[in-house]
This record gives structure tokens, C-alpha cells and sequence, in this order.
């Protein structure tokens, strides 16, 4: 295990991209979709922003 | 004073209150900070403008060098301007967001407050003075240093305080954005500034690297506020104020998380690229190149992003003129997140640094991207903490906008034609290999451009100043809300 190490820190980008590459899977797997888009609302459900309201 | 002290908030009157009660006295007094520092940041930048196209102007006097002016002008801009349009919006941001006040109340939202224009004015006198560490961006001495320091850790306290006491489950991706500056911010500042003082008593200090990692440190630190300060900080404005402003939520969610990830990943390798062809190891010089041009994808796709908000909603930038900052603004950071990764390229870099381009493509990002989703951002929220119904006037906006712009096209055009023209010119020799320019052939070539670029700049700062009579105009004049909300903020005190 010890002689692995230095090879496995070598491989730092590989460990960044798949890392990476799991942030996108967990982002864009399908049974999220709903949960997102409600997340994207947040700003929007705050109270209604009355100076534009009154345009 | 409105919502924002609500001492009620936390008495036995708190369930009754339908109305949160967020602390928005700070964020005021950031806003009136952030239009102060910005006129003063863009008339110093407008006077070492004609300091370069007419000499005399630096006076004779040690005080009024563009040496000294100089760093006045960029520390203005990014740190006092922006830091103060970034702090204020913040603090609001994470305090909406996240339904919940400020974490320590409005003692340490005014400590930061405070705190942070102590530190804008000890550095700006430092200048003036002469006293600087000479590191670009980093300038401040030891002693500002650590006041920053502090203040910043209270300033990361209160905005992970308020986040962990959040009432909305999720946290929302401007608040990502935000903490990432704050994070990355407190990192760089700290080891970039390093350093030994001579004596306690004493202003003079030696920083703590040396040689060729000082320089690499350095540009570690420099491109990474270009990436966390005037980058990520900024797109978590742009994604509560776009939203915001155009009444639609944001075009993907999932994208913006991809943004915010693949900026963390790359944008942290970027340094190198300010040292190529120099005793920087030439691997780091191109892998500084390459996680450079890499960045302009997540850069793209925040662009899209922002932009694609506005789809379905048009109509809106016709009929609300703070909303065309904030997407031209978004526009700029496309145009200059593509300017960037080209310029990072070894072979183009060989032509482009240290001439005019450089300064160019900054301003075509500080301008362009950084001072108009700032100006987005104040248009939309100088009504809104100030309860009024609307701005003072809709059509002064628009001559804002139209003076702005165009003083920007000045301002990058001249930078390009000027840059280019310097750099080809230093590179020239003649059949002999002989140089065929002395230096300031190119000085003197220069000369019609930094007049049209002083020219530029005059007009942005035009724009700015007709932005304050509006806002101050607004919050004199304007008409308050009708009596429903204001009953609910008075219900809130």
C-alpha cells in the first residue's frame, strides 16, 4: 500500500475529474429534476419584490 | 427605520410578524458606499488616464505620480467599489435566501461594515504616502493586512452563521457563489501576504517568499481575485439579481451547479499564465495555459446561463433599463472570459503582454462585467431598501446605459488598437536584425489612443455620476409604497 501511494497521489487529475464527474451525475440525474427546479425558485418565493410589482 | 432593526423580531411579538425582519441597515450603508467609492475609483481612473496622455499632469509633486495613483485607482475599484457592492449584496442575498437575519445582529453586520472602510482608507492614504508592499493588487502593508484579516473572518462568520441558521432547506446557488469568494478570499489574502515587519512601530515589512515562488504565489493570488473576487462574486449577484429582475428563475438550476463546480476546479490553475516566458518551470507556464483555456467552458456555460434567464421575458429589457445592466453586464463577461483564455496562450501572450491589451481586456471586465452587474444590482436595490414604489427616473437609466457603453467601446477599442500596434512595434527589426522602434517611438505612437481612452473613461464616469442624482433623487423624492407593505414593515417594528 505504501509503494502505491506516491503513484495515486500522481494521479491527481484523474482523482479531480472523476470527482468532478460525480458532481455532474449527482446534478443531472433524472430523479432530481423536480427537486431543482424547485431549488431554482428560492429567490422568487421570497416575499414578492413590491418596486417591480408596481411598474 | 423600516424592517431592518425589528427589535420585536426577537420579543414575544415574533409569531404575529409576517414579515421576516432581515437587517438591512448594513446593506444600505454598503450600497451609498459602493456609489461613493465607485465615483471616486472612476474619477482617479479618468486623471491617470490623462496622466499617461499628458505627463504634466502628475504635478511635480510625489503625492500625484501615477505611481502612486495608480494602485489609488485599482484598489478604488476592486476592493472599495466592488468589495462594497459585494458585501452589501451579500449580506442581503444570503439574508433572503436563506428567510433567516444576519447571524451576530447588526453589531457585527456594522463591525464589517465599518471595519471594511477602515481598511479601504488606511490603504488608499497608505498609497499616497508611498507606503506599499509593491505587490500588484496586494498593495496594503502589513498592519492593513491584518485589520483585513479580521474583518473578514467576522464577515465569514456572519455569513456561514447566517447560512447555517437558514429556514430554507436548500442553499441556494448565489450564496455558493458568495461563500466561495469569501473562502478563496481569505486563503489568498493571507498567504500572499505574508510578511515579516521591520519593527512594530514601523510601516515597512519584507514579505516572507522569495524569487521565483514569490512570483508565482503572487500571480496565484492575483488571477485567483480576478477568478473568486471579481468573478464568483459577482455571479452569485447575478444569479439572485437576474432572477430577481426578471420574475423568472433561473434558466437551468443544474447548470449553475455545474458552473459553480467546474470554476472551483479550474480556476485555481489559472495563475501561471500572467508569468510566461519567464524563470517560472515551463510546464507550469503551460499548465497554466491550458486550465486557462479550459476555463472558458464553465465561463460560457454561466453566460448562457444568465442570459437564457431572460428568455420568454425579453420584452423586459426594453421596458427596464437596470435589467439591460445586468445582462449587458452578463454579456461583457462572456466577451471577456473569451478574450482571456486567448490571451493566455503562449504564442498570443508573446504579443500581447505587458502592452495596452492587457489593460484593455481588464477594463472590458471591470467595466463591462464587474461596475454594470453592480449597477444592475444598486438599480434594483436602491428601491427596494429604500421602499419606494420606483426610481426617480427610468429615462436617466437609459442615458446612463447609453454613456456607459459607449464609453466602454472608447475605452477597449483605443486599449486594442494601442496594444497591438505596441506590440508589434517592440518586435520589429529590420533587415540587419536591428530593433526597428526605440521606446518611445512606441510612447509617442500611443498618444491619440490614451487620449480616446481618457475620452472613454470620462463618459463611464458621466454615467455614474448620473446614476447617484438618480438614486439620490429616488430616495428623496420618489414615491414610497402604498400603504399594504409599508403596514407589514411597520407591523415588523
Amino acid at each position: 500500500m505504501h509503494e502505491l501511494l506516491p503513484l495515486l497521489k500522481q494521479l491527481w487529475l484523474v482523482w479531480f475529474l472523476v470527482l468532478f464527474l460525480g458532481i455532474v451525475f449527482w446534478a443531472f440525474r433524472p430523479s432530481a429534476k423536480r427537486r431543482f427546479e424547485a431549488d431554482a425558485m428560492i429567490p422568487l418565493n421570497d416575499d414578492p419584490s413590491p418596486a417591480r410589482n408596481n411598474r | 427605520m423600516g424592517v431592518a432593526i425589528a427589535d420585536g423580531a426577537y420579543g414575544g411579538t415574533a409569531k404575529a410578524v409576517p414579515v421576516e425582519a432581515y437587517h438591512e441597515d448594513v446593506v444600505r450603508a454598503f450600497v451609498v458606499a459602493a456609489m461613493f467609492w465607485g465615483i471616486a475609483a472612476f474619477a482617479a481612473g479618468v486623471y491617470i488616464a490623462f496622466q499617461l496622455a499628458f505627463p504634466d499632469l502628475n504635478l511635480g509633486l510625489e503625492w500625484t505620480t501615477f505611481g502612486r495613483l495608480r494602485p489609488l485607482h485599482t484598489s478604488a475599484a476592486i476592493f472599495a467599489f466592488g468589495g462594497s457592492a459585494l458585501i452589501g449584496s451579500s449580506l442581503y442575498v444570503v439574508q433572503r435566501t436563506c428567510r433567516a437575519p444576519l447571524f451576530g445582529g447588526r453589531e457585527w453586520g456594522w463591525f464589517i461594515f465599518f471595519g471594511y472602510q477602515l481598511f479601504i482608507v488606511m490603504a488608499a492614504t497608505g498609497y499616497l504616502l508611498g507606503i506599499t508592499q509593491g505587490k500588484e493588487y496586494a498593495e496594503p502593508e502589513w498592519y492593513v493586512d491584518l485589520w483585513l484579516t479580521i474583518v473578514w473572518v467576522v464577515y465569514l462568520v456572519v455569513f456561514v452563521g447566517t447560512i447555517m441558521k437558514r429556514r430554507e432547506p436548500h442553499i441556494y446557488v448565489a450564496n455558493w457563489f458568495y461563500l466561495a469568494f469569501i473562502l478563496t478570499i481569505a486563503v489568498l489574502h493571507i498567504v500572499n501576504n505574508t510578511a515579516l515587519p521591520v519593527s512594530l512601530t514601523g510601516t515597512k515589512s519584507y514579505v516572507a517568499w522569495a524569487g521565483v515562488q514569490d512570483a508565482m504565489i503572487q500571480w496565484w493570488y492575483g488571477h485567483n481575485a480576478v477568478g473568486f473576487f471579481l468573478t464568483a462574486g459577482f455571479l452569485g449577484m447575478m444569479y439572485y439579481f437576474i432572477p430577481k429582475a426578471a420574475g423568472r428563475p433561473v434558466y437551468s438550476y443544474r447548470l449553475s451547479i455545474i458552473h459553480f463546480w467546474a470554476l472551483i476546479f479550474l480556476y485555481i490553475w489559472a495563475g501561471p499564465h500572467h508569468l510566461h516566458y519567464t524563470a517560472l518551470p515551463d510546464w507550469t507556464q503551460t499548465l497554466g495555459m491550458v486550465f486557462s483555456v479550459i476555463l472558458w467552458m464553465p465561463s460560457w456555460g454561466g453566460m448562457i446561463n444568465g442570459i437564457m434567464t431572460l428568455s420568454g421575458a425579453w420584452d423586459k429589457l426594453r421596458t427596464d433599463p437596470s435589467l439591460r445592466f445586468s445582462v449587458t453586464a452578463v454579456g461583457f463577461y462572456g466577451m471577456s472570459t473569451f478574450e482571456g483564455p486567448v490571451m493566455s496562450v503562449k504564442a498570443v501572450n508573446g504579443l500581447s503582454h505587458y502592452t495596452d491589451w492587457t489593460i484593455g481586456h481588464v477594463h472590458s471586465g471591470a467595466l463591462g462585467w464587474v461596475a454594470f452587474i453592480c449597477f444592475g444590482m444598486i438599480y434594483y436595490l436602491v428601491p427596494v431598501l429604500w421602499k419606494k414604489q420606483r426610481l426617480y427616473s427610468a429615462r436617466l437609466v437609459e442615458w446612463h446605459f447609453w454613456t456607459a457603453t459607449v464609453g466602454i467601446v472608447f475605452y477597449i477599442t483605443a486599449m486594442w488598437v494601442s496594444g497591438i500596434m505596441q506590440g508589434l512595434m517592440w518586435r520589429a527589426y529590420d533587415e540587419y536584425g536591428f530593433l526597428q522602434y526605440s521606446f518611445v517611438e512606441t510612447v509617442q505612437a500611443m498618444h491619440p489612443y490614451y487620449i480616446i481612452r481618457g475620452i472613454g473613461g470620462l463618459l463611464f464616469l458621466t454615467g455614474a455620476i448620473l446614476m447617484v442624482i438618480n438614486l439620490i433623487r429616488t430616495v428623496r423624492s420618489a414615491p414610497a409604497l402604498e400603504p399594504v407593505t409599508q403596514a407589514a414593515a411597520v407591523a415588523a417594528e
